[in-house]
């Protein structure tokens, strides 16, 4: 969001106001009045177009403000909830401009957009008048020092009386974008204030969830947890990689591209079966074991829509008897308390002696079917019954 | 033949010592693989026995070639020591090294490819990965995680971003079996591409026919089917996975996030079909459209 966005400038020495994060309509006010003269209320979530949506108003008075954010707070922007709006003190920028780094998956490296023509209006510009929206490569290797800064800004055409600020800008820019692992560092609008002072005015920052894994706790609290969804924040607790979607068949799967596989032929499969959907996307990983298993259960049978679960697994790290015994697992740990079939698909490392504990095991619930097509049919028969 | 990896290749073990690493080289052990060593800097001068064979570790990569005479080295290493570990064996002059480690922070991947690019890559360093199953040329080696009972020798070259997709495909065409099949993995950076997999086995003689597994997310399926239209004369065959996959979610693999149009794998089988792939929509499907080009060769 743009506050923290804004956090994670100031903490590199982008020029930038913070301003004052709240979570009611009077404590806006009351931000409104300790910055004095006029403010800006903006919408706090992770979405573009928010001012379109009407999520960000200037508020001459403190009066304003607290009206504009008992609007503001709790609408819908793109299907998310309002819980935030930031004041900021009105600052009309003369010029507005826009900079991004970010990471160039194609090029395998970085890549700096800069243009001068713009600012909110970028994807216009970029549209009508390619030429002004410069796009800069950054080798990894040597990243940006500044000389490289300051011919990004010269090419960038930064004006003379902001020159100077443009190239310290760009390098702690850098900065962010490298030290906090981020896969796109955004200001816009890149602003151009009276007395030529450059400033960050709006900005966004992608953050790569493996660096901030490995190297960036402090990055957990930039986590909105009320914005997520039940199970899905459920999931994350358990260190599952779940999402949830809009069907009837829950789907449990080994390695992100077979369980997006999985996703595509249940959806098949339920063409012939009233229409029923995949109704979420769970990755148990390579070496799931028993545990993780029976987690990945527990979520999706607590999933009101689920009305069939298929479980599917090509075992290459994950042994297929360990997944049986998770099954088996969950099953005992749930009692009567489990109600939804299981249509199994197992393949692949230890697949008979997988196959031979659901088979002693004789649950009632379980089905298991020797291919990934024939489980599917079968899980979405179950759904629609 | 085969591409990249042969039964020539002798191949060490970064990481050898720990969870991941001594299973999987057991496992490496256990189909045929010539595995002549591991290196950790700390167990250095120690001896590992896994599947019944003695294996040295070295302190570093370049002792470890240097004793060994390896060209190969597999990486099991954490995510916060990967860069580092590639780094060296670059330096050392590898000639494969095969990134099995996931959630290598994407920057650190960034800045090995960087350094493989540039003159300190005096070896001409190939790197498969990372977050990837690694490499499998049946009969002759594995490096990497692929359960190497799936499928034997063959006339298909399987290239796939997906490690269980790999498995599921060499399964369903395990009549035929692979010359080569490689999992470059599903990162927003990887070291080799859908595109180089395509070259080495256009001019691989052995191989007759390819299957390429894509997934939504980056145009990485969109640049081969360009390539494949300038420079692939043998039959190749697509699959893409994610068609119902809603836009703006990831799913797993960091590449596999969909966002507006492009990268759908609709505009992924479209690139491909324009020229002259054929697509399945089921990985069951592409494997039949696989079994009608081979009965016909």
């Amino acid at each position: 969001m743009e506050y923290q966005a804004k956090e994670l400038f100031a903490k590199h020495g982008v020029a930038t106001t913070l301003g004052v994060v709240v979570t009611t309509a009077d404590e806006a006010k009351a931000a409104a009045e300790q910055l004095g003269g006029v403010t800006v209320i903006k919408a706090q979530v992770k979405a573009g177009g928010r001012g379109k949506a009407g999520g960000v108003k200037i508020a001459k008075t403190a009066d304003d403000a607290f009206e504009h954010a008992s609007n503001i707070l709790g609408m819908e922007i793109k299907g998310l909830t309002v819980n935030r709006v930031l004041v900021t003190p009105a600052t009309p920028p003369e010029e507005e401009y826009y900079f991004s780094f970010l990471l160039d998956r194609a090029n395998r490296q970085y890549l700096c957009i800069a243009s001068v023509e713009g600012g909110v209006e970028i994807e216009e510009v970029a549209k009508t008048n390619p030429d002004a929206v410069k796009q800069i490569p950054v080798d990894p290797g040597t990243g940006v020092d500044e000389a490289k800064a300051r011919a990004i800004a010269t090419e960038a055409k930064f004006p003379e009386p902001v020159f100077e600020q443009a190239v310290a800008m760009i390098q702690s820019l850098y900065k962010v974008f490298v030290e906090e692992d981020a896969t796109l560092v955004e200001v816009n609008p890149l602003a151009r204030l009276a007395g030529d002072r450059l400033e960050a005015l709006d900005g966004k920052v992608s953050l790569d969830e493996n660096a901030s894994e490995v190297r960036h706790p402090e990055h957990e609290e930039f986590e909105i947890r009320e914005e997520a969804d039940p199970l899905e924040a459920k999931a994350k607790d358990l260190g599952l990689n779940y999402v949830k979607l809009d069907g009837q068949v829950g789907i449990i799967g080994n390695g992100a591209g077979l369980v997006m596989s999985t996703l595509d032929v249940v959806a098949y499969a339920g063409e012939n079966h009233g229409g029923v959907k995949p109704a979420n996307f769970l990755d148990i990983g390579g070496g799931a074991n028993a545990q993780v298993m029976a987690n990945g259960l527990d979520v999706i049978l607590n999933d009101p829509q689920v009305k069939s679960v298929f479980v599917n697994v090509f075992g290459g790290i994950t042994a297929c008897d360990e997944v049986a015994n998770g099954i088996k697992g969950a099953l005992e740990l749930l009692g009567d308390a489990a109600t939804k079939p299981l249509v199994v698909r197992l393949d692949g490392n230890n697949v008979d002696q997988g196959r031979a504990i659901l088979a002693e095991l004789n649950h009632p619930l379980v089905t298991v079917v020797d291919t990934m097509d024939g489980a599917a049919d079968k899980a979405a028969e179950l759904a629609n019954a | 033949m085969s591409i990249y990896l042969n039964k020539d290749s002798k191949i060490i073990v970064q990481g050898i010592t720990g969870g991941m690493g001594s299973k999987h080289t057991t496992l490496m052990l256990e189909s045929g693989a010539d595995i002549v060593g591991g290196v950790n800097a700390r167990k250095a001068g120690t001896t590992v026995t896994l599947a019944g064979k003695d294996l040295p570790v070295f302190g570093t990569v370049k002792e470890a070639m240097e004793a060994t005479g390896a060209n190969v080295s597999v990486l099991f290493v954490p995510p916060a020591f990967t860069k580092a570990a590639a780094i060296e064996a670059v330096d050392a002059g590898i000639g494969l090294m095969v990134v099995i480690t996931e959630g290598v922070p994407v920057q650190d991947t960034a800045e090995v490819w960087s350094y493989l690019q540039s003159e300190a890559n005096h070896a001409g360093t190939r790197m498969i990965g990372p977050n990837c199953p690694g490499i499998i040329t049946p009969g002759e080696s594995l490096a990497g995680i692929t359960p190497h009972t799936i499928a034997g020798k063959g006339p298909i070259g399987l290239v796939s971003k997906s490690g269980t997709l790999t498995y599921q495909m060499m399964y369903e065409l395990r009549d035929f079996g692979f010359t080569t099949a490689i999992g470059i993995g599903g990162d927003p950076i990887i070291g080799t591409t859908h595109i180089d997999a395509l070259e080495a086995f256009e001019n691989d003689p052995d191989t007759k026919a390819i299957v390429m597994i894509g997934e939504i997310g980056g145009d990485a399926e969109e640049r081969a089917a360009a390539y494949i239209k300038e420079h692939v004369t043998k039959p190749v065959v697509g699959y893409v996975a994610g068609f119902t996959a809603p836009e703006g979610k990831t799913m797993g693999h960091a590449g596999a996030i969909v966002s507006g149009s492009a990268g759908t794998a609709q505009a992924k089988k479209e690139a491909l079909e324009a020229v002259g792939v054929k697509v399945g929509k089921t990985p069951s499907e592409t494997a039949a459209l696989m079994r009608e080009i081979m009965q016909g060769l």
